[in-house]
């Protein structure tokens, strides 16, 4: 039977939304990240993880950037960078 | 892999409030929790066939029915047993809560279901292109309360939405903000300690229809409380038990930030009646700092 | 056992017997008695299940949408406006292919404001996606829901259904029906087991936006299923005459049909006022017969063409309208027999007994003697004249 459309759990991962950046991403510094884990709370997407400090990574797959994390940062450890920098 | 139950890939726009709040909400209620979504942005973009953002069980109906949907759910938990363990949230947005949803919603809180109801306050009806709602605030420019030579936005102040949930006497009602995240997932937590029917209000900003940029989300939202024209408050029992107060800031500061006031800043007059509504606020819920 | 029964009595034991764990529902003459008997039984212990008594019929219908998408077997009744406020639900629940039991007391529509019977009510919601059912008499009425609970939870074909009872003529008459033993029930109804459903151990979502890659394919399965509706109905019926003794066809009844030359196809209670009119004909030499359209949705043109291809003159009664356009019913029964070869010469449309003006004897001698060689549509039947000449000034 097709109709009642029943979609499994998680399964927009197969939606890689990361080709919507145009201009920016964000670059996690590793440097003075104090692990309080704002990036991580706040980010729309889910696609920043981490747990200790200076161990947070964002999964440019995703990463539609907006730039919250940066502008969140308490220590301005997240920075913008442009898309085409290879970091 | 992060561990949310809101996963990525889902369509919500770039520094989008609603997904943030949506985000704090199911990581505190943790995999135990159903979901039941009114149709809105946060059902559009996190549910398109044959995709789901989400790791918990969902179910979306309608755009009115959720809180009658999520009855029907409880109830059957109810009777199967299952209840104890296992949460109900609602997720609507503030269309969806305080207009067309508002009449499920009475039903389900004077009926005091064992439920978390949670609307995501962006102010307007965001998924259909920015219409006022009754919970657009005094003087915004919408789609439908554009300004005009005979218009300042807006003639209404937002609905009392906290207040209406709170007269119907159930144990838990409380207003939140994406600009204070901690305080979101504690309210979330404490509100699913709590058997019977809870209200919990999210302010969360939307940088299409609110006009900002889309890294200043979270700033907007603080900016929000801070002025008093979001209070955070909370009720137990239709009383009020505790309140977020604050240094007030004047409300220019929040209006500034984002293009659907952007017409006040030529006017002082109006700015002046948004700064009475901020007193108001503040007055009435004792929100100021003292000293 | 065999009982002396009010029809709304009736139908309240059987839903009982049929063990909804969730019930809701809004007060709407005529469907009253019905819900009001399930709140005594929940009461009373004699039924475990949760009745939650909801502030209007939209929210009713979301209950037990919401009851049977968590697992359980759910329940709802309504009529009229009541129904028609339900309609953005009903549609909803047809399109996320959730088994549900209605029970439609069937009543007019407003305006003018009007609690008593005629079919424009669930007649109006023929494109829903609901199975519609409909019964002639009070035991009908009653079996037809042990039916629709087995129909409606097949896994091949998950599609909500609505018995339709004529309000007050059967939800408040009053006859003998054989209730069956809780036991009986339970061997022909076992426990419902979803297919899918929310479920923490197993977290699906459900209800989901389809946009135009997907849309069109979950409208094409349901009519297609549909279809598989018309050869289930039949089987079940037959189980059920094995379990409870009774034969229905369960899609349409032909009465005294074989060798008539005058057929009325009607829906509902007012086939027994028919039947007693056929009778008295036949005793009169009169070659006259009833075709009862059991089952309205999916439609059975093929049983209908098999009924009345030999028929010379058929009349079809409806007790609702299309406004604007030919009666429901009739127009269905004239699309069965467009372009094939044999079919009756005439069919002739007729409307009676709306927002409850009696459906006498006489009127139905009167559909038969209208029934000529001179096809009729929409001929209105116990008009009072004198009413139209009436003018608003």
């Amino acid at each position: 039977m097709f109709g009642p459309l029943i979609s499994k759990p998680g399964s927009s991962r197969n939606n890689k939304t990361g080709s919507w950046r145009t201009e920016t991403k964000p670059k996690l510094l590793k440097q003075n990240c104090i692990g309080c884990k704002m990036c991580l709370l706040i980010c729309p997407e889910g696609c920043i993880t981490g747990a200790e400090k200076n161990t947070y990574a964002c999964d440019y797959l995703y990463c539609k950037g907006c730039g919250g994390c940066a502008a969140i940062c308490p220590k301005a450890d997240i920075v913008m960078i442009k898309e085409e920098s290879k970091d | 892999m992060s561990k949310t139950l809101f996963v990525p890939g889902h369509t919500a726009c770039a520094g989008c409030g609603q997904s943030m709040g949506a985000r704090l909400v199911i990581d505190a209620a943790g995999p135990n929790t159903i979901v039941v979504n009114n149709t809105g942005c946060l059902e559009v973009f996190s549910t398109k066939y044959p995709e789901s953002a989400w790791q918990v069980p969902w179910i979306h109906s309608l755009f009115e029915n959720a809180a009658a949907v999520a009855s029907g759910v409880e109830s059957a938990l109810k009777f199967l047993g299952t209840k104890d363990s296992t949460n109900v949230i609602v997720q609507a947005g503030d269309g969806g809560t305080a207009d067309i949803g508002l009449q499920a919603i009475s039903g389900m809180l004077e009926r005091n279901h064992d439920i978390l109801f949670v609307c995501y306050d962006n102010e307007a009806y965001m998924n259909t292109g920015i219409q006022r709602s009754g919970l657009t605030p005094f003087d915004t420019n919408t789609t439908t309360s554009p300004i005009g030579a005979q218009s300042t936005g807006n003639v209404r102040p937002k609905k009392p939405m906290p207040e209406i949930a709170a007269a119907h006497g159930v144990p838990y009602v409380a207003t939140a903000s994406v600009g204070f995240t901690q305080d979101v997932q504690r309210k979330v937590k404490k509100a699913l300690s709590i058997k019977g029917a809870k209200y919990l209000q999210i302010h969360v900003p939307c940088p299409l229809g609110w006009r900002h940029e889309s890294s200043m989300t979270i700033q907007v939202a603080k900016a929000a409380v801070e002025a008093g024209l979001y209070p955070l408050v909370e009720y137990e029992y239709g009383k009020l038990t505790a309140v977020r107060q604050i240094q007030p800031k004047p409300v220019e500061e929040y209006l500034k930030l984002q293009g659907r006031f952007k017409h006040l800043m030529k006017s002082p007059e109006e700015i002046k009646k948004v700064q009475a509504i901020a007193d108001s606020n503040i007055e009435k819920y004792g929100l100021k700092t003292q000293a | 056992m065999k009982e002396f029964l009010e029809g709304s009595r009736a139908i309240a034991e059987i839903v009982k017997r049929c063990r909804p764990g969730v019930i809701s529902a809004y007060p709407i003459t005529p469907q009253t008695h019905i819900v009001e008997d399930l709140a005594q039984f929940v009461a009373d212990g004699a039924l475990k299940c949760e009745f939650v008594n909801v502030e209007s019929e939209h929210s009713a219908a979301s209950v037990v949408l919401g009851g049977v998408a968590a697992g359980v077997r759910s329940y709802t009744a309504t009529s009229s406006q009541g129904l028609f406020y339900m309609m953005e639900v009903l549609f909803n629940i047809a399109g996320m292919r959730l088994p549900l039991v209605l029970t439609c007391a069937n009543r007019a529509i407003s305006a003018p404001i009007n609690i008593w019977n005629d079919q424009q009510d669930s007649i109006s919601l023929r494109d829903s996606g609901w199975v519609q059912m409909y019964a002639e008499d009070i035991q009908e009425a009653s079996d037809f829901h042990m039916l629709a609970y087995k129909l409606t939870e097949d896994a091949s074909i998950m599609l909500p259904v609505m018995v339709c009872m004529d309000g007050f003529i059967l939800t408040h008459g009053i006859e003998t029906v054989d209730m069956p033993r809780q036991e009986e029930v339970d061997k022909f109804l076992p426990p419902y087991r979803p297919l899918y459903k929310l479920d923490t151990a197993d977290p699906v979502s459900m209800g989901i936006l389809a946009d135009p890659d997907y849309y069109m394919e979950t409208r094409f399965a349901i009519q297609e299923t549909m279809k598989k509706v018309l050869e289930k109905i039949p089987v079940l019926t037959q189980d059920f005459s094995k379990a409870f003794g009774r034969a229905y066809n369960g899609l349409v009844e032909g009465y005294r049909i074989d060798d008539a030359e005058k057929v009325i196809v009607a829906l509902g209670s007012v086939c027994g006022t028919i039947k007693e009119v056929v009778d008295e004909l036949r005793s009169k030499g009169k070659k006259v017969g009833l075709l009862k359209i059991t089952t309205f949705r999916p439609f059975p043109a093929q049983k209908v063409q098999e009924a009345l291809k030999d028929i010379p003159k058929v009349a079809v009664l409806d007790r609702a309208l299309s406004l604007g356009s030919y009666a429901p019913v009739a127009a269905e029964v004239k699309a069965a027999f467009f372009g094939k070869k044999k079919g009756p010469k005439v069919i002739s449309s007729f409307i009676a007994g709306l927002g409850g003006r009696d459906i006498t004897k006489d009127s139905i001698r009167e559909v038969f003697s209208l029934l000529t060689a001179k096809e009729v549509s929409c001929e209105f039947i116990d008009l009072k004249p004198e009413l139209l000449k009436e003018k608003y000034e």
